[in-house]
């Protein structure tokens, strides 16, 4: 199993935590990977805490569980740090990203004394400058792949440009912008 | 050459609906089923399939309407879940007495109440002595598969019965995995054309549908509708065998892994079973022979085959996604303890209740399961049967200990 990198999103219900991972999910199966992309659901609702899940391996993946010890852990919405334990079971060797202007010594105590790497990126301020609103979950994708590195960099830019003309192919006006935050996170977190 | 992809549960079993091309499918929307209808009618739309869809005002209207369209003579289905099985309930029973082939695409879900939207085996499992087949899946590969041989085994002469293709709610129905694909031509090739030999809107025919049974006919009817029940285990064994052969993948009534040297065995229904495998083959790598039964088919009941699959295990441990207030565990428990009675008396059999209401089941439980029924053999500890697996402190158990 060990041969599978998994990953835990912490979001809120709107914030497009649970599209992300699909995406990553799509992004690595396009890598020739098994996947797994999948949303835990509370009383799913806007604003309201959200759980999902990636498990990216070399070999068919059957475990269908919630991850507890996740490799990687990224949070989507920083005022969680008060209300969920997100480091929780987090491999010490992997990492922790989250979406804050602060820096990594300013919300390290937030961490329960988490030993690991941690990240920060101010999604907000690079998807207001790329797409001019504030969509979290296309910066914290690039960051994340950044930081797992379960992609290459041009295999990730190249899956995510095919996905975004898929995905907005009724919108093609946001396809650059999308596409711009996650060069500017991929950048910024590398 | 298969098709590489990576589908949902629900994505999936809407691309084998679209390819299989029913003639009718009256739905209403219901979580965590709500995206099959959805995706149906987006290929209707975009012209890539022509089946009729019918939007209903309930669930009751959506079985009634399907019984409808089966009857006249055509190849129809609906999708549901929950309590939306709940509310078609009483159509259930005139769609299997009726002896009508349609599809049921469900999307298990727990129960009200309380209420919740995640998974267990409550409605399917409540709706056992309906008279549908019932074939559950491990997984978005095995859905998808199982709704290609869907009506190949309803629609049999020797069958004509209903059919309910069962999935595990957001557990594999929003899960995104890996999935290989058939091609059209070879889904359309296998599953062919719906010749149905009596039908309402044959004119030549005239017959009646639904009629009043008096008692002098009703035990008659029920018998029939059994002798087709036991008719349906040959045909969905050949049907999985010649499935195998355009897939690569064929199918019976269960799936054994490890399970032939095995000591310690769990059988379960469902996505669960892939977690158990991981067990497993970590068990394994410490020497233990342990082993899985992962029950397909519910309906008919493949009792002698399940109870020769585990004569040879020391003890077994038989895990329901469901409670039947019995009492003492649930429907899956009983009925494979009365198989092991009648076909492999040595066997320990115990029965445990996991998952309701969407509680995940782990990696760690399903080993400690594993454990525990070496334990029990080995005469160290006593089994606590009927537990709830991960529930949060005391609850109802009966410790048995090694005579």
């Amino acid at each position: 199993m060990k041969n599978t990198v998994e990953i835990r999103w912490h979001g809120r219900g709107g914030q497009g935590a649970k599209s992300a991972a699909l995406m990553l999910a799509d992004a690595a199966f396009m890598t020739g990977k098994h996947v797994q992309g999948f949303p835990e659901y509370g009383p799913e609702r806007m604003g309201a805490p959200i759980t999902a899940y990636n498990r990216i391996s070399e070999d068919p993946i059957r475990v269908h569980s919630n991850i507890y010890d996740p490799d990687y852990v990224v949070v989507v919405d920083e005022t969680l740090l008060e209300s969920v334990d997100v480091t929780n079971g987090l491999n010490p060797e992997g990492a922790i990203v989250i979406n804050t202007t602060k820096s990594v010594e300013e919300v390290r105590p937030h961490l329960k004394g988490y030993p690991g790497k941690v990240y920060t990126l101010d999604a907000r301020e690079v998807s207001e400058k790329c797409l001019g609103r504030y969509f979290p979950n296309s910066p914290m994708l690039a960051a994340i792949v950044a930081i797992s590195k379960v992609m290459t960099k041009e295999d990730f830019f190249r899956e995510m440009e095919g996905s975004y003309k898929h995905k907005f192919a009724k919108k093609p006006e946001v396809i650059e912008g999308n596409l711009k935050a996650l060069h500017m996170a991929y950048e910024e977190v590398e | 050459m298969a098709i590489r992809e990576r589908l949902s549960g629900n994505e999936a079993i809407s691309f084998a609906i679209k390819q299989v091309n029913p003639d009718v499918m009256p739905a209403f929307p219901i979580t965590p089923s709500t995206e099959i209808p959805q995706y149906v009618a987006n290929y209707i739309a975009n012209g890539e399939m022509d089946t009729e869809f019918i939007p209903v005002e309930s669930e009751h209207s959506s079985m009634s309407a399907t019984i409808g369209a089966s009857a006249a003579g055509a190849r129809a289905l609906t999708a549901t879940s929950s309590c939306g099985m709940a509310l078609m309930w009483e159509e259930l029973y005139v769609a299997a007495s009726n002896r009508l082939p349609l599809a049921l695409c469900l999307v298990n879900r727990a129960l009200s109440g309380p209420i919740n939207i995640n998974c267990d085996h409550s409605d399917s499992m409540g709706a056992r002595d309906t008279g549908f087949i019932q074939i559950y899946a491990e997984n978005n590969q095995e859905v998808y598969d199982n709704f290609v041989q869907a009506y190949r085994i309803s629609e049999h002469k020797d069958v004509r019965l209903p059919i309910m293709i069962c999935q595990d709610g957001f557990i594999t129905s929003h899960a995104v995995e890996n999935i290989e694909l058939l091609e059209d031509d070879k889904v359309k090739n296998f599953v062919g054309e719906y010749e149905p030999e009596n039908y309402l809107l044959n004119a030549d025919q005239p017959m009646a549908v639904g009629p009043y049974a008096v008692s002098n006919y009703y035990m008659e009817t029920k018998m029939a509708q059994n002798t087709a029940m036991r008719n349906a285990k040959q045909v969905i064994l050949e049907v999985g065998k010649e499935y195998g052969e355009i897939s690569g993948r064929t199918y019976g009534f269960f799936e054994e892994y490890q399970l032939e040297d095995a000591e310690y065995a769990v059988v379960i229904i469902g996505s669960a079973a892939g977690t158990t495998k991981d067990a497993i083959d970590a068990l394994r790598e410490q020497g233990k022979k342990v082993g899985l039964l992962k029950l397909r088919v519910f309906r008919p009941f493949p009792d002698e085959e399940i109870a020769k699959a585990l004569s040879h295990c020391k003890a077994v441990a038989i895990l329901d996604r469901c409670e039947s207030f019995r009492g003492q565990g649930g429907p899956l428990g009983a009925e494979v303890k009365s198989a092991i009675y009648d076909y492999a008396k040595d066997v320990a059999a115990f029965n445990l209740v996991y998952g309701l209401g969407g509680r995940d089941f782990t990696v760690e439980e399903a080993e400690e399961i594993f454990n525990d029924l070496e334990a029990y053999d080995k005469g160290e500890k006593a089994f606590a049967e009927y537990r709830y697996v991960g529930l949060r402190g005391e609850g109802y158990t009966v410790m048995r200990e090694k005579k």
